[in-house]
């Protein structure tokens, strides 16, 4: 992967379509969460105001090990996903940090069905000794209220 | 498939002692008559009264097909509106909230109404001088849903313009919305953090079936619960867990937990599951808020109300209370093959941070539309809805702890596994469907 980290966000969707989750999620620091807030853009902090999902290490690990089951009943048959992204922009940036925002359309298909959604993604990046890593990815879906199906995979 | 309109014999006999037949769940023509009898003679949950705190706040919301708003009155009371203008039938609001302000005023033409429905102006007024509208139902002004009842911040309507009375028709389960008041040092809940909404391609009696269904756990959520088990291997069992493990784990117990963990069915298709304990009795304890509940309610009644962590309480045909999280989920049809599924949170006036968290973290974690635990779930009601199509037999057993000593018996309790709690909603189902229907037939 090249050093400029407007290339991270296609890197790190191509990950998750290709399933490859425990690369995936190596690229999260210790502390680094995955937040869905269920305002989208509008919500300030994943405290006040549920989310989809606000999830640390521990708990995308489980979800990644949870779909290694064969008795992960919902994963037959299995979902895919598809990321299409706008180009990364990158909203700020210090010495060893950096925002990034990239629009992004999501398509979940599972046997018959397909889901859409739409929105923005949030990388919050560190640099670290072996490249950028994730300690924030913030969906900021279009109308994340709204009455949604069963997302199984990461947006 | 058979015709049910006209033939309430027809649709007794869809409801056996020990079994239903699959059309309760494929039929849209059940589902049609369902919103107009059942969800009309029964007692449904609309919303909290914490959704509209100021005079002239409203909630929009549909019930059995019908558009409804629930407003704040000048007086502070709650009274309930049908949307729809007096004039030619214009939603007289489309946002699912908000303030209207001192009267209502539809988009269309301009009619207004005071926050209570009564008319209030028309434009070109001179027009309607010697016509019959002042007479007839257009000129008197919005509807009203007259059998509205406000208990404890929670808000029910009947539509029907008989039938049982809101005591009546819950009885004893209303100590389920108590316990979670009660559970407020102050006597005061308000819902906060939003609502997860949740499509789920089955029939709502399915998703109702399964909040009193304890058999499934151990096979349903195996994927889920081994993952958690395996990540939390090697800690003692005295270890404090992170919130997340502390509600995720307990979905793994075995059958015998969920066996003696007990239910309560009650008359009207409601019942207590986890009367004894339940997934949510081991939450760590908070010494302060537990002092608090002291302070407010007196040692003895504290300890009641603390001790007591039902898994669900359903308020049949609508609502399910989790008390301890301080969650309630509610059932909202919108096809024989589709139910929306809301998940609400609430705060408890006096009690710290923490519970509300639990609050959310429980409904996000397992009824929100990215939950770890629910994919399984709602996969297999999914999954049920299909395969009821096919032949050989139409039939769905509830047979477990079948016993005829049940029949016509109002409030019984039972082992935690025994499909009674089922079978109940089903007798209810029944009652509702055809009240009123056997008369008009
Ligand atoms: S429809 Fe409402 S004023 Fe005409
Ligand atoms: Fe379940």
């Amino acid at each position: 992967m090249s050093s400029d980290p407007r290339d991270f966000a296609a890197h790190e969707a191509a990950l998750l379509d290709e399933r490859r989750f425990d690369d995936w999620l190596a690229l999260f620091t210790e502390d680094g969460h995955y937040w869905v807030p269920l305002l989208g853009a509008a919500q300030a902090d994943p405290f006040s105001h549920n989310s989809l999902a606000y999830e640390d290490r521990l708990l995308l690990q489980l979800r990644v090990d949870r779909l290694k089951s064969p008795r992960a009943h919902s994963q037959h048959p299995p979902s895919h996903s598809q990321h299409v992204l706008q180009p990364s922009r990158i909203e700020e940036e210090t010495n060893d940090a950096v925002h990034l925002r990239t629009p992004f359309l999501y398509i979940e298909a599972r046997g018959e069905s397909q889901i859409l959604l739409t929105g923005t993604a949030r990388h919050h990046l560190v640099r670290t000794p072996t490249g950028w890593a994730i300690r924030q990815k913030r969906i900021d879906l279009l109308n994340a209220a709204r009455a949604l199906p069963a997302i199984q995979l990461f947006i | 498939m058979t015709s049910y309109r006209h033939h309430p014999d027809r649709i007794a006999a869809l409801v056996q002692d020990d079994r239903v037949h699959r059309d309760l769940y494929l039929s849209e023509e059940i589902f049609a008559l369902e919103q107009e009898h059942l969800f009309a003679n029964t007692w449904v949950y609309l919303g909290h009264a914490s959704q509209v705190p100021e005079p002239g706040d409203f909630v929009a919301q549909e019930i059995a097909g019908r558009p409804l708003l629930m407003v704040r009155q000048p007086d502070g009371a709650v009274h309930v509106l049908y949307n729809r203008c007096a004039h030619k039938g214009t939603q007289l609001v489309t946002d699912e909230c908000g303030n209207t302000g001192r009267f209502f005023r539809c988009p269309y033409h301009a009619w207004t109404y005071k926050l209570d429905g009564a008319p209030l102006g028309v434009p070109l007024k001179n027009g309607y001088e010697g016509t019959q509208l002042k007479a007839c139902e257009s000129g008197q002004g919005l509807s009203v849903v007259r059998h509205v009842k406000v208990y404890r911040d929670f808000v029910f309507v009947r539509l029907a313009g008989t039938g049982p009375s809101f005591e009546d028709y819950f009885g004893e389960v209303l100590g389920a919305i108590d316990n979670m008041v009660d559970r407020s040092p102050e006597d005061k809940l308000t819902v906060g953090g939003g609502v997860l909404r949740n499509i789920v391609h089955c029939n709502w009696k399915m998703y109702l079936e399964n909040i009193n269904d304890t058999v499934h756990p151990m096979s349903t959520h195996e994927s889920a619960t081994k993952a958690a088990e395996a990540l939390w291997e090697g800690h003692a069992p005295s270890d404090p867990k992170p919130m997340a493990m502390e509600q995720i784990l307990p979905f793994g117990s075995g059958y015998e937990f969920f066996d003696k963990m007990g239910g309560r069915v009650f008359a009207n298709g409601h019942s207590v599951l986890g009367v004894n304990f339940s997934i949510h009795s081991n939450y760590a304890q908070l010494p302060e808020y537990e002092a608090a509940m002291r302070a407010a309610h007196g040692e003895e009644r504290a300890t009641e109300i603390l001790q007591r962590s039902p898994q669900n309480s359903v308020f049949y045909p609508s609502l399910s209370v989790k008390g301890s999280p301080q969650a309630i989920r509610v059932i909202r049809p919108l096809a024989a093959n589709r139910t929306l599924v809301e998940a609400w949170s609430f705060r408890a006036a006096g009690a710290p941070a923490l519970l509300f968290e639990r609050a959310l973290s429980y409904n996000r974690l397992v009824f929100s539309p990215m939950s770890v635990v629910a994919h399984d779930d709602v996969h297999l009601f999914e999954s049920i809805q299909q395969g009821l199509r096919a032949g050989g037999n139409e039939w769905v057993s509830l047979h477990r702890n079948f016993d005829v000593a049940e029949l016509g018996q109002s409030t019984l309790t039972t082992n935690g596994t025994n499909e009674l709690l089922m079978r109940n909603q089903f007798r209810a189902w029944a009652k509702s469907m055809l009240a009123g229907m056997e008369a008009a037939a």
